[in-house]
């Protein structure tokens, strides 16, 4: 089939950007352990020191504030496992603040992980949201007490793209005593992110998610802070990530960072526009439909929509047919029973999660493969909606016909 | 390096879900001699089954269907609407949810639970072709199938154990014992649980 090929899961995962391409092509040829004290070794701690600077200048950190990890992952396991040690030897004081606040609708990542410390004896109390997606503020203020060491909330959704304010969430934790994790995967690169204006003791991004290479994260740790490794047994980013740098994915990551101070700006205005027609011909072209996320408070490129009486993963499978890469918050595409937990925690009922699609656009995205969506997806949505029990004589949404 | 995309699913599968077959037009199904409809839309699976009945023979001559779902609910309600053509009301009510993933090539195990109610609606309509010819008596009630043989566990103990409140695996054998002795029956049992707890509570 000759279609076009249009890529909207950019919240997913991006492509390289070309620069970042030519930069890790030439950053084959470096091999030497950055450890290492011959030439070999002083090139790349050389490239892998460059790097930090990058990207700790894009974030406002010092580049001493900056552990290169595996992943964004990776990041956020580190931060959250440093609240439930079980000695008062490494970070004295938090043994008594062994209690962890965060939020419904953190990546598996953070919730997993919160889950599993709950189970280690930490104490864990999961935030929640208003129906855009928002965090209580009120509700965080009435958790937060003595026995708090730590409050993670995620500066952007990724499902969802809604924004919370983090500033705000850190002078209220701060004032309490307690330290400020924010995961911002999905924010660094694409929202002007300044980790002293924040005012975070521990920020989360990563590389895959802003056109650099999958396997590389980092974690601005700031000074002073207490610290304790997730990975021990080396003297590797001053001995807080052990293992052997990753030297291409750390050049990679400083390349996309470089390339996201010049671009950013006005890719951010550009795929609000885009949004904008996207959001208004979904509307206009297609009934019974519901946006899900903050109207103004969300990531540029990112939409999510949900269709009555359609099911995501066959939306999604229909698209993909039509050359169209979207995701779904829908449970039969996640493997589980259960739809979006991001989407259920905004309150909307579970036929609304799993009928919802994820469109995140990126900065190769453009009008005419907008415009392609708009033609297919209202055909694609009536075509399922025709098969679909939701609209026969007593179904749910006949009356919405 | 790979190209490319094998999708999840099967080409037989694949190609169900492109082109379903019998998919009932309109929302009218006065026309249709027996109808069922099972599952709901917050589950994420809702499908209906009407079909047509050569009432001398007993014999389906045709079955149009809708279904609220994914890839593999959809493909597997179109390939249960072809495969029951011209069969009797009997061998149609015997169709087994492995039956329909066998013919559709195999399913993804997570993916099992999403064909287990286009069966189900068939007999749903069947039921509801006898009860509208006062056939009453041959109206039959979903048949219980043994899990767990050696304390004589059936599906149905393990649906009335999940409404009852059994939410885990532990909690299901405390109150029905099953797998207590040989346990191989565990899988199964999960996956029936799993199935419940899902049908019910949407969980």
């Amino acid at each position: 089939m000759g279609h076009m090929q249009v890529y909207f899961d950019n919240n997913a995962t991006t492509p390289l950007h070309p620069e970042v391409k030519k930069e890790l092509i030439a950053g084959m040829e470096m091999f030497g352990n950055p450890s290492s004290m011959h030439g070999f070794g002083r090139e790349a701690r050389a490239n892998v020191e460059d790097a930090r600077r990058k990207v700790a200048d894009f974030i406002g950190a010092h580049e001493h504030e900056i552990v290169f990890v595996g992943s964004g992952s990776e990041a956020n396991n580190t931060v959250l496992s440093l609240f439930v040690c079980g000695t008062s030897q490494c970070i004295p004081g938090t043994r008594m603040r062994s209690t962890i606040i965060t939020t419904k609708i953190e990546h598996p990542c953070v919730l997993e992980t919160s889950e599993c410390l709950a189970h280690r004896g930490a104490n864990v109390k999961f935030l929640d949201v208003d129906r855009y997606g928002k965090v209580d503020l009120d509700q965080l203020e009435s958790m937060l007490g003595d026995d708090v060491g730590l409050v993670s909330v995620m500066m952007a959704n990724n499902e969802i793209g809604t924004l919370q304010d983090i500033e705000t969430i850190t002078k209220i934790v701060h004032e309490r005593g307690a330290y400020m994790h924010t995961d911002a995967v999905q924010a660094v690169g694409k929202v002007p992110v300044d980790v002293r204006k924040l005012g975070v003791d521990f920020l989360t991004m990563s590389g895959h998610k802003i056109y650099g290479p999958k396997g590389i994260g980092a974690l601005f740790v700031r000074k002073g802070i207490p610290y304790c490794p997730l990975i021990r047994g080396g003297h590797q980013e001053r001995g807080r990530r052990a293992g052997t740098e990753n030297t291409l994915g750390i050049l990679g990551l400083g390349k996309a960072v470089e390339m996201r101070s010049i671009e950013m700006a006005a890719e951010e205005k550009r795929l609000m526009e885009l949004k904008g027609i996207l959001k208004r011909g979904i509307e206009e072209k297609i009934d019974d439909i519901h946006f899900n996320g903050h109207p103004e408070d969300s990531l540029a490129g990112t939409l999510n929509v949900s269709f009555a009486g359609a099911e995501g993963e066959a939306i999604l499978l229909y698209l993909d047919l039509a050359g169209i890469a979207v995701s779904t918050g829908s449970a039969c595409a996640s493997g589980s029973l259960d739809p979006s937990h991001v989407l259920l925690a905004t309150g909307v009922d579970a036929e609304t999660a799993h009928g919802s699609i994820r469109i995140s656009m990126g900065r190769e995205s453009t009008l005419e493969e907008v415009e392609y969506l708009l033609d297919v997806l209202p055909k694609t949505i009536q075509r399922i909606r025709d098969m679909s029990t939701a609209y026969i004589k007593g179904g749910c949404h006949v009356a919405g016909r | 390096m790979l190209q490319a995309g094998e999708w999840a699913y099967t080409e037989k599968l694949k190609e169900h879900f492109m082109s379903p077959k019998n998919i009932l037009q309109g929302d009218n199904t006065d026309d249709f001699d027996g109808v069922g409809m099972e599952g709901n839309l917050q589950c994420g699976d809702q499908m209906l089954v009407a079909i047509k009945v050569d009432k001398d023979k007993e014999v389906i001559t045709d079955c149009k269907w809708k279904t609220y779902g994914c890839a593999s609910a959809i493909a597997s309600t179109s390939i249960l609407s072809e495969m029951v053509k011209g069969m009797t009301l009997d061998q149609a009510f015997h169709v087994s949810p492995k039956d329909v993933a066998k013919e559709l090539g195999g399913l993804p195990d997570h993916k099992i639970h999403c064909s287990v109610l286009g069966d189900k609606a068939l007999r749903a309509a069947i039921n509801n072709f006898y009860s509208r010819n006062g056939m009453d008596d041959k109206v039959k009630e979903e048949q219980a199938k043994i899990v767990c043989q050696c304390m004589n566990i059936t599906d149905h103990d393990i649906e009335e154990a999940v409404l009852e409140g059994a939410r885990t695996y532990y909690e299901l054998q405390e109150r029905t014992k099953l797998g207590t002795v040989c346990g191989q029956c565990k899988d199964e049992a999960e996956m029936l649980l799993e199935k419940f707890k899902h049908i019910h509570f949407g969980a």
